[in-house]
């Protein structure tokens, strides 16, 4: 595994933050890499911005911040306005496509969107989109291992939650395995929208 | 002696340094926490007020950094383990009792998560400010032992070899954390409680009559009584004697002050920890602790790609400042590189240590964010010229 430098971002209440932390379990303790996380710190009470950096790696991972994220997961509009200009050239985004409208992206920029709220809604609670979009996350980067992010899954969420979040899990896994790459070029596909 | 199992959350762990430094406490045998909660330690005791209990110990809240600074202290003479959790501005508060921990030699640990000052301050940022009042921050002369995590891990690992340093050698142990190495979330794996390593305290075993407080006949540390054995004792701030109390000679004064000098001091050799790399064909050596050693290690590959001889120097104790290693390197490097999150502190100890026989570059920064990586290659260019 390469160093990669991954950003999730969206409304506190989200499960931004647990998100990161399934997401740094997976690579550093369930499948022997290193994973540095560290997530922004202000008055992110419910519906405020809220924001996690997540850097992960074969080798120990020094510089603790993501400088230029290879991949941004983005759940709210004001999240996709203050990071999108971050994203690598060439990077992935990863959309929560109810809550994001996509604008003005470089050429290269691989989009994959999700409804991962709807999604959880389906699975009768709102409050797993977060594992929805952890599931759908590994899918569509193959940056992890997706036994690995299921037991970081089952392992960070309350026991009577287990089996629902892992549920939500597969279920975001699932849309992704069949999820195609839009590059932001082709725009009516992924609900890009050039303005 | 082994840890208490009690305490011990073996297993492998995705900790932030400030619950990790909590774990540390706890397998430490930290049994007591009097705080004043302040960001960006606050998690801390955040946690150990949710842990104590099922441990068997008690977190109080205080009203003030000034009651928890010397409630954990009558903890400490009532027979436990006990510490303070604080950042920049309790810190200043908190030094008048460091001082009297010092005088009376009471084994404690204080930890301050460092963020931007001076006063208040950036509550949520990171600083490493707060490292020479660390070491001189109460009046008199005193020594302490200060420590430098630079990874949850190490909150971990450190934070029980500060209360071991606190007991073997009767002083409080400062932990010096900083907002990143606290907020930082990591992999941390916590041992079995037979394989962590606790100091005891150093009770005395001595008949009862016999026993005077501060006697240490020829040794550094006097021992200690155990509150309800029925050893009597006096503790002050006032210069005193061998039994405790109160004597305002200069003599007395001199005797005393000198031992809680060099007690620290005669074994400063043993107490310093360092982690160094490259530093047989150094040419330059990067200097530097905490959060900043990270942010240096990758600017020391970025030099060693360009060929340049760098060598890595990590302080883990910053106090006492390992000297004699600086003073063997200055025999031989050009130059000395000290990045720190502050605008020059340990950077004199550095350039006092190297006497002038090697050259030291500060890196400052005043906190807020860390260096950038580029800043500190540029003065290792500057000092390989």
């Amino acid at each position: 595994m390469q160093l990669t430098e991954i950003r999730l971002a969206g409304f506190g209440g989200q499960g931004v933050i647990l998100s990161a932390i399934i997401l740094g379990k997976a690579a550093s303790i369930h499948q022997g890499a290193f994973a540095t996380m560290t997530q922004s710190f202000g008055p992110e009470a419910r519906g405020g911005a809220c924001s996690a950096q997540l850097i992960v790696s074969d080798s120990p991972v020094l510089y603790p911040y993501v400088t230029e994220p290879d991949i941004l997961v983005v759940m709210s509009q004001e999240a996709y306005t203050r990071f999108a200009p971050e994203l690598k050239d060439g990077g992935i985004l990863i959309v929560e496509q109810d809550l994001v409208r996509v604008t003005d992206l470089p050429r290269h920029t691989q989009v994959y969107s999700v409804p991962a709220t709807r999604l959880a809604e389906e699975l009768g609670k709102r409050m797993v989109l977060n594992s929805v979009m952890v599931g759908f996350f590994t899918a569509v980067t193959h940056l992890l291992d997706p036994d690995a992010v299921r037991k970081a899954v089952a392992d960070s969420v309350p026991a009577s939650f287990r089996d629902l979040n892992l549920k939500a899990f597969e279920k975001g896994f699932e849309y992704g395995s069949t999820a195609h790459a839009v590059s932001a070029e082709s725009h009516e596909d992924a609900h890009v929208v050039y303005e | 002696m082994k840890a208490d199992p009690r305490g011990v959350l073996t297993g492998v762990h995705f900790l932030d340094g400030d619950h990790a430094c909590c774990e540390g406490a706890l397998a430490a045998g930290a049994r007591f926490a009097a705080g004043y909660p302040i960001t960006p330690s606050t998690e801390v005791v955040e946690r150990f007020a949710a842990r104590v209990p099922t441990v068997g110990g008690t977190f109080i809240q205080m009203e003030d950094e000034l009651a928890a600074s010397i409630t954990l202290q009558g903890a400490v003479w009532g027979g436990a383990k006990a510490f303070t959790v604080t950042s920049g501005p309790g810190f200043s508060l908190m030094m008048e009792h460091i001082g009297y921990a010092a005088m009376t030699e009471t084994p404690c640990v204080f930890v301050d998560v460092q963020r931007g000052g001076p006063s208040t301050g950036l509550p949520t940022l990171p600083a490493q400010a707060d490292m020479m009042q660390a070491r001189w921050g109460s009046h008199g002369d005193y020594e302490i032992i200060a420590l430098c995590p630079n990874s949850p891990q190490e909150c971990f690992d450190l934070t029980i070899k500060a209360f071991n340093l606190a007991e073997e050698f009767r002083v409080p142990v400062m932990f010096m954390m900083d907002e990143v190495v606290g907020h930082m979330t990591e992999k941390v794996v916590i041992p079995p409680a037979d394989q962590i390593e606790v100091v005891p305290r150093r009770h005395t075993r001595k008949p009862l009559g016999e026993y005077l407080p501060y006697q240490t006949n020829g040794d550094m540390v006097p021992e200690i009584a155990h509150a309800g054995e029925g050893y009597k004792f006096h503790i002050t701030g006032l210069t005193h004697d061998e039994r405790g109390y109160p004597n305002m000679t200069p003599q007395v004064q001199d005797k005393l002050v000198r031992r809680l000098q060099n007690k620290i001091r005669n074994a400063a050799d043993r107490i310093a920890l360092y982690e160094e790399e490259n530093l047989q064909d150094a040419e330059v050596v990067v200097v530097s602790y905490g959060i900043t050693s990270r942010v240096a290690q990758r600017a020391i590959e970025m030099a060693r790609a360009k060929k340049l001889p760098v060598g890595k120097l990590r302080l883990i104790t910053a106090w006492p400042f390992p000297e004699t290693k600086i003073r063997e390197l200055s025999a031989y490097v050009k130059a000395f590189v000290v990045p720190e999150l502050n605008l020059g502190q340990m950077v004199h100890e550095v350039e006092r240590a190297a006497a002038g026989k090697a050259r030291t570059f500060a890196v400052p920064h005043a906190g807020g964010s860390v260096h950038h990586p580029e800043d500190i290659l540029k003065a290792i260019v500057e000092a390989s010229r």
